[in-house]
């Protein structure tokens, strides 16, 4: 079968649609680039994915835009019909692990020394893997000081599985700094 | 169902003083916050990430201003709860012990006056750094509460992903017409240089040849289409044993495949149900 070349934009957002449902990583704008012998520029790729995105906005599977490109996912309001065809519900993470992965969110590079700052508490080493088995954090360097111990970093897996696209979209934080300068004027 | 006394049953004001009774017990006043059955202290005590979050719970449920901690207050209640989970041979963390000396210390230093000269330098309140380390560990509570708010994929969403029958069944390649043809030119061309010149009359069946082929692939054997043929059938047989193929492709008994161009054929049993587009059978018609 000859390849015929696509001619209008319902046939380029038919070829992208197919390869994004079809590719089980989310694809990059460099990905995409290479399904066209034609070079777009990034306005009509934007047009191009937001069309797209908007066609199956109706749909109970939806396009996204995630830290290393685009996926199509189930909506969240379908995810408890979706559990009643497995046996289990999908687990929680412990407190333990969620305040780590926190901590490691907001204030990464950390170690583990910074954690247990924080927390006040000893890390355990399970927190650390599981956190690590879900490939949302990693060692990206060593602090240079005695121990040599490693600083960890959340990864583009965290940002694609929370549906972020940068760390930015992180919900804020509650605003410390407001309270510790009244806490400052207060001893002034 | 009838009717169950859930309150118990109301003493007629005899016992003025004490506002409610449990298991028994008058108590002389309600409890200040939540009340703890004695049994669920043990997982409730467990509940905490450690010390920074049981002080929290004892400033919040107090509603204790957080800048102005009341120290003797707040370190004897911690060091009630700390007790009590001795008491129940919890596994107390050094991390409970070291807080308790830390507020004792705090304490004792807002107990002592301060020399006036160090006063001028600097008004360090001995309870800045306790008060910075809870509000870091409360906004951090707060935030690992907002991250797990978030819709996580593989819980509150899937991946969405097309199945492709890529490495389950074996991706079949196109023939057409005209491979079969330089095929079977091939072949003939074989068929020639062997030829041997007796002429002998055979009684020659294209279903015949049909079984015979059926019959080699057997067992989902695949083979080289050349391999179907036996050159000294002589041309008449090869004819017909070449027909016997097509005609095996047109009823979809056989399959018949071509990685690329110019690339040897192989021939199959067909799978009921795989698809009828391996060959355009139209126009291998015979």
């Amino acid at each position: 079968m000859s390849t015929s070349q696509p001619y209008t934009p319902e046939e380029y957002k038919r070829i992208l649609e197919t390869a994004l449902l079809t590719t089980p990583e989310p694809l990059s704008l460099s990905d995409m680039k290479k399904l066209f012998e034609e070079e777009f520029d990034d306005d009509t790729w934007r047009v191009l994915l937001n069309d797209l995105r908007t066609e199956w906005s109706g749909r109970g599977v939806e396009l996204v835009q995630l830290a290393s490109g685009w996926r199509f996912q189930t909506r969240p309001e379908y995810q408890p019909y979706l559990d009643r065809l497995k046996n289990e519900k999908p687990p929680r993470y412990s407190r333990a692990v969620l305040e780590t992965l926190a901590i490691i969110a907001y204030r990464q590079p950390v170690t583990r020394g910074d954690i247990e700052d924080i927390r006040g508490v000893a890390v355990t080493p399970n927190v650390i893997k599981v956190l690590e088995g879900r490939g949302w954090i990693d060692t990206v360097g060593h602090r240079d000081t005695p121990g040599r111990p490693a600083l960890y970093a959340t990864t583009k897996k965290f940002l694609d599985d929370l549906r972020l696209r940068s760390l930015a979209e992180l919900p804020p934080l509650t605003e410390i700094e407001r309270v510790m300068d009244l806490a400052d004027a207060a001893q002034a | 169902m009838e009717p169950v006394a859930s309150e118990a049953p109301q003493t007629p004001q005899s016992e003025p003083t004490h506002v409610a009774k449990l298991y028994g017990e008058p108590l002389p006043e309600l409890p200040k916050d939540l009340y703890i059955p004695p049994d669920a202290l043990e997982v409730y005590l467990e509940s905490f990430e450690g010390p920074l979050d049981l002080l929290l719970y004892l400033i919040r449920k107090a509603n204790i201003n957080i800048l102005d901690i009341p120290m003797a207050p707040l370190t004897a209640q911690y060091l009630v709860y700390v007790e009590a989970m001795r008491a129940r041979n919890l596994e107390l963390a050094a991390e409970y012990l070291l807080m308790a000396a830390m507020l004792l210390e705090i304490k004792s230093r807002m107990l002592l006056p301060r020399p006036k000269k160090i006063e001028e330098e600097e008004a360090v309140d001995p309870r800045a750094e306790l008060v910075r380390r809870l509000l870091e560990y409360e906004q951090m509570k707060a935030a690992a509460a907002k991250i797990d708010a978030l819709p996580q994929a593989m819980r509150d969403y899937q991946w969405v992903s097309v199945w492709i029958a890529d490495a389950a069944a074996e991706r079949l390649p196109e023939v057409n017409l005209h491979d079969l043809q330089v095929a079977w030119l091939s072949l003939m061309k074989h068929a020639r240089v062997m030829q041997h010149h007796k002429v002998r009359r055979e009684e020659l069946s294209v279903r015949e040849h049909m079984s015979i082929v059926l019959r080699k692939l057997q067992g989902g054997a695949y083979l080289e289409f050349a391999d179907l043929f036996d050159l000294s059938l002589g041309v008449a047989g090869l004819v017909v044993n070449f027909l016997a193929v097509l005609e095996l492709v047109r009823e979809r008994l056989i399959e018949v495949t071509q990685r690329e161009v110019f690339a040897p054929i192989y021939v199959k049993i067909a799978q009921a149900g795989n698809g009828p587009n391996d060959v355009d059978v139209a126009t291998v018609h015979p």
